[in-house]
């Protein structure tokens, strides 16, 4: 989340797609319904009528994977109406930036694009540079290559009349929707978006957000209390998981993780480090080198030292065009290219897509440790139905760990707030914190790497000074990863000691002088105690921040681009809500001296303009994070084009795209085993599937199952249906029913619902359905199977997460 | 007629079931192994393990689907009529706490016949569990006593569940009411005036649950009064009380 759960409270219009918030994040409904008090309008767009949008002023059905259709006809909608924020939209975004001559779209492909690799040459992207080298501006945003022009090209092609023909959406929901929505775009109004993964699993799954955040940037809605991108994360710590470095591809603090053609740190921080020519720009990544050593200082302590380039060959490093995400993983496991796994808090035998894929590799392992609070799926799916145990090699190991509320640490959740939690009970049994266990496991590895091994400096020059009388203990990983200074260093008139811990990111070095485990960590536990832990209760600011209640990364900032809140002399654009506002003295109509009060400001600089008008050269562009300062309307980083596009999902009901020759997306990630199989368009399977979950499960229902008060009220797998699909099948409410797809099938109790109506798309009625993934054989006897049996091991080319949200089955009585 | 009360915003309510499994668990009460019926409302009624029920209700107003969510419970009537039908067999057995206006039953229920009590209430909302004993919300009058508020207003995020003291909660819910008048012409509050759980819904009550509202066929019936009235020399026969 750009801002954070309390400040839903503060928008004026709430929109809520790709996500069924008052299921999934049920207490997140508070805030929903505190601003709802005040009068805001709660739009919720999905495939279904949930317990979301039953308490939705507005609600429009959208078929599964048409989302960026819908949002370009916003888009166009917005342009055409001139109902974007436009003093915002110059100064703000990159409206006014001229695109390079090689750039172009035709027929649902961008420029640069290469059939036999099915990838884009993004250096066709390009922005057009002045002789200093920073991107040419036209703020009258008239040049036909300025990103406003191209913009507007592009989505007046997402008319109502083909958005409604392409989601299903009737016209006139979609235009009350646009027009509700639109209406945040003055500046003292914000609307917000709640969305969760109905976004992010599809094979657009990052565009269906970029575009969201187009329309949030031509509102005026970034930085804004009540405003901002705010993704509900699927899990309690998903945020945390994430910051420090869970995901394949990125090392904590969302630095890049290096591939084999980098060799050296040299290599590491040119590649990586972005250059900006504008002096306006602050470019914030420019501090990557500081960040970086800081990392490998704490990696690897005294024994990192420039001579041994601080160590970044003992980093492991990927091959170069290689992905290793979660599906790649399993796939990878199913060609047999390795043998042992350690499945830990997860249970892909039920949590992945193509879960009958993931079983099946399973069986192709030596041996997998499983570390889990419950039986489940995983560690036991040499027992699942169908397999015979006795042909199967894999050796299973079930490690027994604590629960939540039997340890201490932090948790980050999704508005970016790390809160300390305490233990509140031991472990049953021989049961373990995670962290004991890795320290256990850690320890034993090194003992054999001791005796030798193939390059075992990683490993033996790891530092590890974690443990306290031999326990994890997670005070002590909580400053690593705030940092220290590693010898005394005196910085202009002070000093600080060897040890002490660093107290701002601000202040991290390249030069080996700090250490830091995840430089946005870094204040969270420093001179002033465990900021974590911090329980104040009293709000100052007038807008719910409680900046003394836990610490948000980074800089305990509760929204982030907040200079994107205040106009160019620092006045905030809602006087109402201010984020933050500019209170420096003014002299003969100038400031003289910096000062905002509020939320901690995105860099403290003077704003861009004086009281008289005149032009400031010492502040920055308020989206400092991007190398221009600027926030993208035209995005040139990804993998599948600057601007968002629709596609159809991989497996979808349509044979054309109305908008393109182009059915699907041209760059997403697609798998060749038999297991990997694709259809579209095939009369076997008739109707959009989509997954989702219910308030009372979590996840695949390893915790939840078990608990019988909450498995009472959801016992079942069930397949939610319209009463025009019931009929066509002859299906009567509650009985259970066959859903299949082209790679497998699962029993399920039919809900037979007015929340679900056929679409009617290009002219044709489409039915969906879509069932919960919380289920599995293990338990309860009766409870049924993964809905994962049924999803395609497909996904978005820049994140790679899978298409589970749209895909393509049939519903059948039993027995039919 | 003081006393504290309950005011349900059902508009406010998410149906997370917060409610209903918090009363589970301030009560212990157990789970059945249930199946989906064709409905998320499980298990399909209040039961001798569950005291408060979220019910699920879906229809269409103007061509577009509403579902509604009704967090079933015993209202604590000013003058319950169960109070009534239970003493037609037993003394002692339902008390009317006089500082809180709660109705609490104990164990002397038990052996009551199910039906007689459930007929009483214009709610339907006793049970009989298999021990015998009849059971029902409490108020959670072991909390509030102590100072807590009951175990499902607490854990309610959205504000649907209210508790306080009557004068406070019908001020509440008149102005709630106030507000969506305009919006929702058939908004009302059930039955304020007689119960101590007022709840405010935005359609006609028999959209919602079939006793949302008092049923006129229930209350104490003839049969039930005269059990009563020729009640004293039957307890001295089965030496109770």
């Amino acid at each position: 989340m750009t801002n954070h759960f309390i400040d839903v409270k503060n928008s004026d219009c709430i929109l809520i797609m790709g996500g069924n918030s008052a299921e999934t994040h049920p207490i997140s409904f508070r805030w929903v319904m505190k601003a709802k008090e005040r009068g805001a309008i709660l739009i919720h767009v999905d495939p279904r009528f949930t317990r979301t949008s039953s308490k939705a002023d507005c609600y429009a059905a959208l078929r599964s994977g048409t989302d960026i259709a819908f949002l370009g006809g916003m888009i166009n909608y917005i342009l055409s109406n001139n109902l974007y924020f436009k003093e915002y939209v110059v100064h703000y975004s990159n409206a006014s930036f001229i695109v390079g001559e090689k750039y172009s779209f035709k027929d649902g492909l961008f420029s640069g694009f290469d059939p036999a690799t099915r990838k884009y040459d993004k250096t066709t992207w390009a922005y057009e540079l002045d002789e200093n080298g920073v991107p040419k501006k036209d703020y009258t945003l008239k040049h036909p290559r300025c990103v406003f022009q191209l913009l507007k090209k592009h989505y007046s092609r997402y008319t109502l009349d083909k958005v409604s023909k392409v989601t299903g959406t009737p016209k006139e929901d979609l235009k009350k929707v646009y027009e509700l929505y639109s209406a945040t775009g003055k500046p003292d109004k914000a609307g917000t978006i709640l969305y969760a993964m109905g976004w992010t699993q599809h094979t657009v799954g990052v565009q269906n957000i970029r575009a969201m955040s187009i329309i949030q940037i031509l509102l005026g809605n970034m930085g804004m209390a009540g405003g901002g991108v705010n993704a509900l994360r699927g899990e309690s710590n998903v945020q945390g998981s994430t910051d420090h470095g869970l995901l394949y591809h990125i090392w904590p603090g969302y630095n890049p993780v290096p591939t084999g053609s980098v060799p050296t740190l040299a290599d590491y921080l040119k590649k990586y480090t972005p250059v900006s020519k504008d002096p306006m720009s602050a470019n914030w990544w420019q501090n990557r080198p500081k960040y970086v050593v800081s990392f490998l200082k704490a990696m690897f302590g005294d024994a990192a030292d420039a001579s041994n380039d601080f160590g970044y060959a003992w980093m492991p490093k990927l091959d170069d065009g290689k992905a290793y995400s979660w599906l790649d993983l399993f796939d990878a496991m199913y060609r047999g290219e390795f043998s042992g796994f350690f499945a830990w808090g997860q249970n892909p035998a039920c949590s992945g897509a193509n879960a009958g894929k993931t079983r099946e590799a399973l069986t192709k392992l030596d041996w997998m440790v499983n570390v889990n609070l419950f039986q489940n799926e995983t560690a036991s799916f040499w027992q699942a139905p169908g397999l015979d145990p006795k042909k199967i090699k894999t050796e299973v190991f079930f490690l027994p760990c604590a629960a939540f509320l039997e340890k201490e640490g932090s948790i980050t959740n999704s508005g970016r707030w790390a809160q300390w939690r305490y233990k509140a009970q031991d472990p049953p049994g021989e049961a373990k914190p995670d962290g004991d266990i890795i320290v256990e496991l850690f320890e034993e590895i090194r003992k054999l790497y001791a005796k030798g091994g193939v390059f075992p400096d990683p490993i033996l020059k790891l530092k590890w000074d974690y443990t306290t009388n031999g326990r994890f203990d997670p005070h002590k990983v909580a400053r690593v990863i705030n940092g220290e200074y590693t010898k005394d260093v005196t910085v202009q008139d002070k000093t600080y000691k060897k040890g002490q811990p660093v107290s701002s990111f601000a202040l991290l070095k390249d030069d080996g002088s700090t250490s830091s485990g995840c430089w946005i960590y870094c204040q969270s536990y420093n001179e002033a105690g465990n900021n974590m832990a911090k329980r104040d209760n009293k709000d100052t600011s007038g807008i719910g921040l409680y900046s003394n209640w836990a610490w948000a990364w980074p800089l305990n900032r509760r929204i982030i681009y907040n200079r994107a809140s205040v106009d160019l002399m620092g006045r905030p654009w809602n006087p109402q809500r201010p984020v933050i506002t500019f209170a420096g003295e003014v002299k003969e109509g100038k400031y003289v001296s910096s000062k905002w009060v509020g939320d901690v400001p995105d860099g403290a600089w003077y704003p861009m303009m004086n009281p008289d008008g005149t032009m400031r050269t010492d502040s920055k562009y308020p989206f400092i994070m991007k190398p221009h300062g600027f926030a993208d309307i035209f995005g040139p980083g990804l993998a599948d084009g600057p601007f968002p596009e629709h596609y159809e999902a991989i497996e979808c009901p349509v044979e054309k795209n109305l908008f393109s020759s182009q059915l699907t997306n041209p760059v997403a990630a697609l798998y060749g085993t038999e297991k990997d199989i694709y259809k579209t368009c095939d009369p076997r399977y008739p109707f959009v599937c989509t997954t989702y979950r219910v308030t009372e499960h979590w996840q695949t229902g390893v915790l939840t199952r078990w608990l019988p008060w909450l498995l009472e009220t959801e016992p079942q797998i069930f397949v939610e249906m319209s009463e025009q699909l019931a009929k066509l099948r002859g299906i009567k409410n509650g009985e259970t029913v066959i859903v299949e797809s082209a790679r497998g099938s699962v029993e399920a109790v039919a809900i037979v619902t007015k929340r679900f109506r056929p679409f009617l798309v290009h002219g044709q009625e489409i039915h969906q359905v879509g069932l919960p993934w919380h289920y599995g054989w293990v338990w309860p006897p009766q409870g049924g199977e993964s809905a994962n049996l049924l999803t395609p091991s497909t996904g978005d080319p820049n994140t790679r997460i899978p298409e589970t949200k749209a895909f393509m089955v049939n519903v059948r009585k039993k027995g039919a | 007629m003081a006393g504290m009360s309950f005011f349900i915003d059902t508009t406010r309510c998410t149906a997370c079931r917060g409610c209903q499994i918090a009363c589970k668990n301030w009560n212990q009460n157990g789970a059945s192994m249930t199946k989906n019926t064709g409905s998320h409302q499980n298990p399909p009624d209040l039961d001798g393990n569950t005291f408060k029920l979220v019910r699920f209700s879906e229809s269409e107003v103007s061509g577009k689907p509403v579902w509604y969510f009704f967090a079933d419970q015993c209202r604590h009537c000013l003058e319950p009529p169960c109070k009534d039908a239970i003493a037609g067999y037993t003394d002692g057995a339902v008390i009317q706490d006089e500082e809180t206006g709660a109705v609490v039953y104990n164990e002397k229920t038990k052996g009551v016949p199910i039906d007689d009590v459930r007929g009483a209430c214009p709610y339907d909302i006793p049970r009989a569990r298999e021990d015998g004993r009849i059971v029902k919300c409490t108020m959670c009058i072991d909390r509030v006593k102590n100072g807590l508020l009951p175990a499902c207003v607490k854990v309610c995020p959205t504000g649907a569940m209210n508790f306080g003291t009557r004068e406070n909660m019908l001020d509440l819910a008149k102005k709630r009411l106030a507000e969506l008048k305009d919006k929702f012409p058939k908004a009302q509050l059930l039955n304020p005036d007689e119960v101590r759980v007022i709840y405010l819904v935005v359609d006609d009550p028999a959209k919602y649950h079939s006793h949302a509202v008092a049923s006129l066929s229930s209350g104490i019936d003839r049969k039930l009064a005269l059990r009563r009235l020729f009640r004293p020399a039957k307890t001295l026969v089965q030496g109770l009380v």
